[in-house]
């Protein structure tokens, strides 16, 4: 009968589930989940690219204008901080395939600290933005220096920019924020035992997801950050 | 096996209905099958209340100046009538209610691959639904379903958000839909079932899925786009602060186009089954049709400007738009090649199925040949923004995907319920249905052609003969659409019980019990058979 | 499970060449290369991505379908970049009358 099979199927692959016929299966399909699921974020992500290469492109001079006012050094930094949560996303995922538990729920602690301090390092742009008076529609009244270099370009075109710098960049803090609570999901089901080497997909697929929200911000950042140079 | 004489209340085995009781076992079930049918009655609810709304228009436009509501209401009902119909209706019914019930079965796997996801599909769906009805209640919104910019997100004020929050939500419960069937077919099929055994319903649908999966999000990044700017009116989609109300537009469409495909595909799928059952034949071409339905969902990615003639989009991008719209237009005309070469010499019969099947082809070509009218720049020009568009676009939705949908309630009925319906009135529904929509929607080519813009709430009065004979075709096929509705929820308890294969069709569905038990098969099956292996077997009687 | 196990070392030295190339795109924000800044910028940023899916996303072990599906959405994005930004490069084609303003609005009698 099916159900005696299935239970018997249970307790020796612990974490198949009753469509898959073993772990194998169940991990491919898994795997391929994941996949499907981060090209439709590509294709998410891209409609608003897509959006940003054609104002840039009509109105390059109020683009680089904006760019200018980020702060590059801060923008370089949480660069290599997300960098580094990928290594230690990376790392955790090696750590449950060898099936050493302390590792796995170290690195994943690792990775959460690390996204956590480029959110807070995105958080405290955010507060310069209000400050220097610049965000769309909310604040927005450049004056003194901010609006010299902003004027050239238009303001309201510059306007536009700021615009897509907080829609793209709070897009992708939004997947951060979802991809740590799926982190802090994984430490917990960790610490009971959850994962062995034969069944560790779950990690494997936040993996997946992290690293691409973080190949994101690889594009974020010259796009944002570094248009028309700083000569 | 005829069981006439099987009463009602006898015991029946265990299957996927009677296994488990209760509120409980059907909101919180993973069963692929129950959850269809969960999607079921969505569907048919929302249906019926974008179906009201259109009732609504027809018998307003029975009067030249408008005989039933102000013309800002009309607004209102056109807009909700095409968001209804189309999110919460059209790009559902066949993926989520025939496609969740019958890939497991029709593939030889207890489930989908993603049982849990395919719940939260449908709940996504319900709670999408639900902010869209509120956005009915608190004041309609009055933009057209495509919500075009700068009126949408400037100048309107009604419930744009609310609706648009709505239609946002509901596209992940299509994105999961879709991705679930991708990892399903690709990962699930039963030993020995290779790519080009599998029935063409799944090539269909693994179509629809690239499709729900690749465009669905650019939908989503459109609406979401469209409420910052509702919001915060930065200028994106403003001509005055520098933007441009065609990029919206640009990112709509993206989706919004291949979405058509979305809707029809499945009832290709559904009507590649139906004949190759009721002409007792294999589907003459069976490759090229399988890859037709994957260049539909391709090409159909490439044709979107063709909704942006004359919206100001440069002519030279028209002119790519149009030569690629002429392009798609091969796939589905290959297609209907395939199915009359398969109806050639087959042996035919005309059960409810079958009928809803040919009208299909029938309805489905004039739709689309007269879409070859709207792909050609010029003629575009004069019919854009009249009821030939109209005309054109219900010939395929609702001649084409909504006949297909119903084809497929009546050919897999019995496997759903363990039920069989009336012939009779199955037939003369089908009839009632096919003469109410031909009277409600040929006439509107006509109005169309003659300049009758679509969206006004008034027309001049040498157009009221027209306006009227659709109106009183929309009646008829309102009649049409509750008999299926009565006969069906009849034949749940008084039907007579159907066996396991009732039409004597080929495929891995009709080799299990009807209704099938809850893990659909006792043992996985092994397949060692070419698709739609009908040849042997001309002259068989059915039942 | 045929799942290669990575060594340690190879995601530290594609970590440290993706710091590398961090670096890179900084260093060469501050040298006037005109419209090569944009291009130069686009390529490096491409090539940490690649690392990313290679190494990190473990692509260079995966099977061919997961590539397939990874293609399809880079070549879909192309699709809506490209051919959305064919209709603005292209509108400036068609010579626009003398009469029509792009500037200031119409102004009624």
């Amino acid at each position: 009968m099916a159900d005696a099979h299935s239970a018997q199927v249970q307790t020796k692959y612990a974490g198949l589930a009753h469509q898959f016929e073993d772990l194998a299966q169940q991990h491919d399909a898994d795997t391929l989940g994941i996949w499907v699921f981060l090209v439709t974020e590509i294709m998410f992500f891209g409609g608003v690219f897509a959006a940003y290469a054609i104002f840039r492109w009509l109105y390059f001079a109020a683009f680089a204008g904006g760019s200018h006012l980020l702060d590059i050094r801060l923008g370089a930094i949480n660069t290599v901080v997300l960098l580094g949560s990928s290594l230690t996303m990376a790392l955790s995922v090696r750590s449950a395939q060898i099936g050493n538990r302390r590792a796995l729920v170290f690195f994943l602690l690792l990775t959460m600290i690390l996204g956590g301090a480029f959110l807070g390092v995105k958080a405290y742009e955010y507060h310069q933005k209000f400050v220097e008076h610049i965000v769309p529609s909310l604040d927005w009244a450049p004056e003194g220096d901010v609006l010299a270099r902003l004027a050239p370009g238009g303001l309201d075109h510059a306007q536009l920019y700021f615009f897509f710098y907080f829609a793209m960049t709070g897009l992708h803090a939004l997947h951060m924020i979802i991809g740590i609570g799926l982190l802090l999901w994984l430490v917990l089901r960790a610490r009971k035992g959850s994962f062995t080497p034969d069944y560790f997909a779950p990690v494997e697929v936040v993996g997946l997801y992290w690293h691409f929200v973080d190949i994101v911000w690889i594009f974020l950042f010259p796009l944002l950050y570094l248009i028309g140079g700083r000569y | 096996m005829s069981t006439a004489t099987l009463e009602p209340r006898v015991q029946a085995p265990r299957n996927y209905l009677n296994a488990d009781y209760g509120w409980k076992s059907w909101l919180f079930t993973l069963d692929h099958k129950r959850i269809a049918l969960l999607y079921m009655v969505s569907i048919t609810f929302f249906f019926m209340i974008g179906g009201f709304f259109a009732v609504l228009m027809r018998i307003h436009l029975i009067e030249p100046q408008g005989a039933l509501v102000q013309p800002e209401t009309y607004n209102k009902l056109f807009t909700l009538h095409g968001v209804i119909m189309i999110f919460f209706f059209l790009v559902p019914s066949i993926p989520t209610v025939l496609g969740n019930f019958l890939i497991p079965l029709m593939i030889g796997a207890r489930d989908l691959a993603f049982p849990k996801l395919n719940l939260l599909s449908w709940y996504i769906y319900v709670i999408g639904g639900l902010f869209t009805l509120y956005s009915a209640i608190a004041g309609g919104v009055d933009t057209g379903w495509t919500f075009y910019t700068p009126y949408s997100s400037t100048y309107s004020n009604t419930q744009v958000t609310a609706v648009v929050v709505g239609v946002f939500i509901n596209g992940f419960s299509s994105i999961l839909t879709g991705l679930n069937f991708i990892v399903t077919i690709h990962k699930m099929r039963a030993p020995g079932l290779t790519w080009f055994r599998m029935p063409l319903f799944l090539w269909a649908l693994y179509a629809t899925s690239i499709i729900m999966t690749l465009g669905t999000p650019v939908l989503a990044i459109s609406l979401f786009l469209l409420a910052l700017e509702h919001l915060f009116h930065v200028g994106i989609f403003s001509p005055a602060l520098g933007g441009d109300p065609l990029l919206f537009q640009h990112l709509f469409w993206f989706y919004s186009h291949p979405t058509v495909y979305i809707m029809i595909l499945p009832a290709m799928g559904v009507v590649s089954e139906i004949i190759a059952c009721f002409a007792r034949k294999r589907i003459f071409g069976y490759k090229i049709v399988g890859f037709s339905s994957v260049a539909i969902a391709v090409l159909g990615f490439l044709v979107w400007g063709h909704h942006m003639f004359v919206t100001g989009q440069s002519v030279y991008a028209g002119l790519i738009f149009s030569f690629l719209s002429f392009l798609v237009a091969i796939p589905s005309a290959i297609k209907v090649f395939n199915w009359t070469s398969t109806l050639y010499k087959g042996s035919i019969s005309y059960e409810a199925p079958m009928l809803y099947a040919l009208g299909f082809i029938g309805l489905f070509t004039m739709g689309g040949l007269t879409g070859m009218f709207l792909a050609s720049l010029a003629t575009d020009v004069h019919l854009n923004g009249t009821y030939f568009i109209v005309a054109h676009f219900h010939y395929i939705m609702v001649g084409g995907a909504v006949m297909g949908y119903l084809g497929g309630i009546h050919f897999w009925w019995p496997k759903i319920s363990g039920r069989k319906y009336p012939q009779g009135w199955a037939a003369l529904a089908a009839a009632i249905i096919f003469i109410g929509f031909n009277l409600t929607f040929f006439p509107q080519f006509i109005l169309g052609y003659l300049g009758m813009p679509r969206r006004y709430a008034f027309y001049p009065a040498e157009f009221q003969v027209l306006n009227v004979m659709s109106s009183a075709g929309a009646s008829i096929l309102g009649v049409g659409y509750l008999i299926p509705l009565i006969y069906f929820i009849w034949s749940m308890r008084y039907g007579p019980v159907a066996g396991a294969n009732p039409w004597g069709a080929k495929g891995l569905e009709w080799q299990t019990s009807s209704p099938p038990p809850p893990e659909n098969f006792t043992q996985i099956p092994v397949v060692t058979e070419e698709a739609y292996a009908y040849a042997a077997e001309e002259k068989t009687s059915r039942g | 499970m045929s799942h290669q196990i990575v060594p340690v070392k190879t995601y530290i030295v594609v970590f440290a060449s993706l710091i590398g190339l961090t670096l890179l795109t900084t260093g060469v924000a501050f040298i006037d290369l005109g419209a090569f800044n944009t291009v130069a910028a686009l390529v490096i940023a491409f090539c940490k991505m690649l690392l990313v899916i290679f190494f990190f996303m473990h692509l260079r072990h995966s099977g061919g379908l997961v590539r397939v599906v990874l293609l399809a959405g880079f070549f879909w994005l192309a699709l809506l970049i490209s051919l959305t930004m064919s209709d603005y490069r292209t509108r400036s084609w068609t010579p626009t009358p003398d009469a029509w303003s792009t500037t200031a609005p119409p102004t009624h009698p």
